[in-house]
């Protein structure tokens, strides 16, 4: 809460002006039209059952009281980076102590109710803010992209690693890329598989900002304080304008992560990830 | 050709010795500590997501890219110099 006042009042979970929601993986806040939105679950956010159950509430609560809001800034608390993307350790306990029908239909349900919470993100009437530094990688960097502007801490490093798993980015994250980038650049992410520093996220044109360490959410409340300026019904239309949901090609994306994560090729690769003590465990 | 030779075996070693110099300042272990074909993983005591700051360090401080799968398997500050020094 650096540079910035906020007034706090912990308890229920129904966020007016002036009151927060904290919980276990997440909290927020709404303060000066600018609703905050903040990771903290070690080591490094990654999205699991219980982020996902609090990200349905922020969204129920965002559907509330975005009429009061003209931004959304969403940031880590965590020092290692924004998000680490999917908790690979749940996915592949819980598959592990299922009947494999029923481990697919989980991984479906779980997909489908977090491309509801992107979305959600994503079509937000007002501009929002992904503020990241550290790692954002996989899902992390798919929540990332839902939002309409990233600002990057110079240490921002993304990636999207899920080939080496034999799987795809399943959040959403490459149509939201095409949408966003050229082709080519989002071949060169998907199939490599390699990360990249911020930087090279500015010269690709995925990161609006770089700034130093540690001054990325400064950097966002400086820009939410610029939007509020102007007229907030026209920055919703201007949105609405340029920012259309690839909702058919999302569709796709769910269907694709299911037929692939059904191969006996991702659980060996869940399985090396999770038992990894390499130093170097996102190396295939 | 021998002065060219010369020219890049000393920017090998003054590219280690800046590896050597920001390893030892970000991860706050004493520079003398540091040699060049030390294991970094066992002498910086880093984790993977450390591994990523330091690379992130790296590619800010020599302006290069470093794809991850070009540092697969290397662990020595020596062979890093090395996949650097043909990125300048």
């Amino acid at each position: 809460m650096r540079n910035h006042e906020r007034h706090k009042v912990h308890g229920e979970c129904e966020t007016k002006v002036g009151s927060d929601c904290r919980g276990s993986a997440l909290s927020w806040s709404v303060a000066d039209g600018v609703i905050d939105l903040a990771l903290h679950r070690a080591p490094c956010n990654e999205l699991g059952s219980a982020a996902l159950e609090e990200l349905e509430k922020f969204v129920t609560d965002l559907e509330r009281v975005q009429a009061e809001a003209h931004a959304l800034i969403i940031y880590s608390e965590m020092k290692p980076g924004f998000c680490a993307g999917a908790d690979l350790r749940e996915l592949y306990h819980r598959s592990q102590a299922m009947e494999k029908a029923e481990a697919a239909k989980g991984v479906r349900d779980f997909l489908e109710r977090i491309h509801r919470v992107f979305n959600l993100i994503d079509a937000a009437p007002l501009t929002t803010i992904a503020a990241v530094h550290g790692v954002t990688f996989g899902g992390g960097f798919e929540l990332a992209l839902a939002c309409d502007l990233i600002v990057a801490d110079k240490m921002a490093r993304f990636c999207f690693p899920e080939l080496r798993l034999g799987l795809i980015p399943g959040f959403g994250g490459i149509p939201r890329l095409k949408r966003d980038l050229g082709n080519a650049v989002v071949r060169d992410l998907l199939l490599t598989g390699r990360s990249f520093n911020a930087a090279k996220a500015q010269q690709i044109g995925l990161v609006s900002q770089v700034v130093g360490e540690g001054e990325a959410l400064r950097t966002a409340r400086g820009t939410a304080a610029q939007l509020k300026k102007f007229d907030h019904a026209t920055a919703v239309a201007a949105k609405k304008f340029i920012k259309p949901i690839p909702l058919e090609e999302l569709r796709q994306e769910i269907d694709l992560f299911c037929e692939l994560f059904a191969r006996p090729a991702v659980e060996a690769g869940l399985r090396k990830f999770v038992e990894s003590t390499d130093a170097q465990p996102y190396l295939p | 050709m021998q002065n060219q030779s010369m020219t890049a075996m000393n920017s090998t070693e003054q590219t280690l010795d800046e590896i050597l110099n920001l390893a030892a300042a970000h991860f706050k272990v004493p520079r003398g500590k540091l040699h060049p074909d030390d294991d970094f993983f066992k002498t910086l005591g880093i984790d993977s997501l450390q591994t990523l700051d330091l690379l992130t360090k790296l590619e800010n401080h020599f302006h290069v890219e470093l794809p991850d799968y070009e540092l697969q398997g290397v662990s020595d500050f020596r062979t890093l110099a090395g996949k650097i020094q043909a990125r300048l």
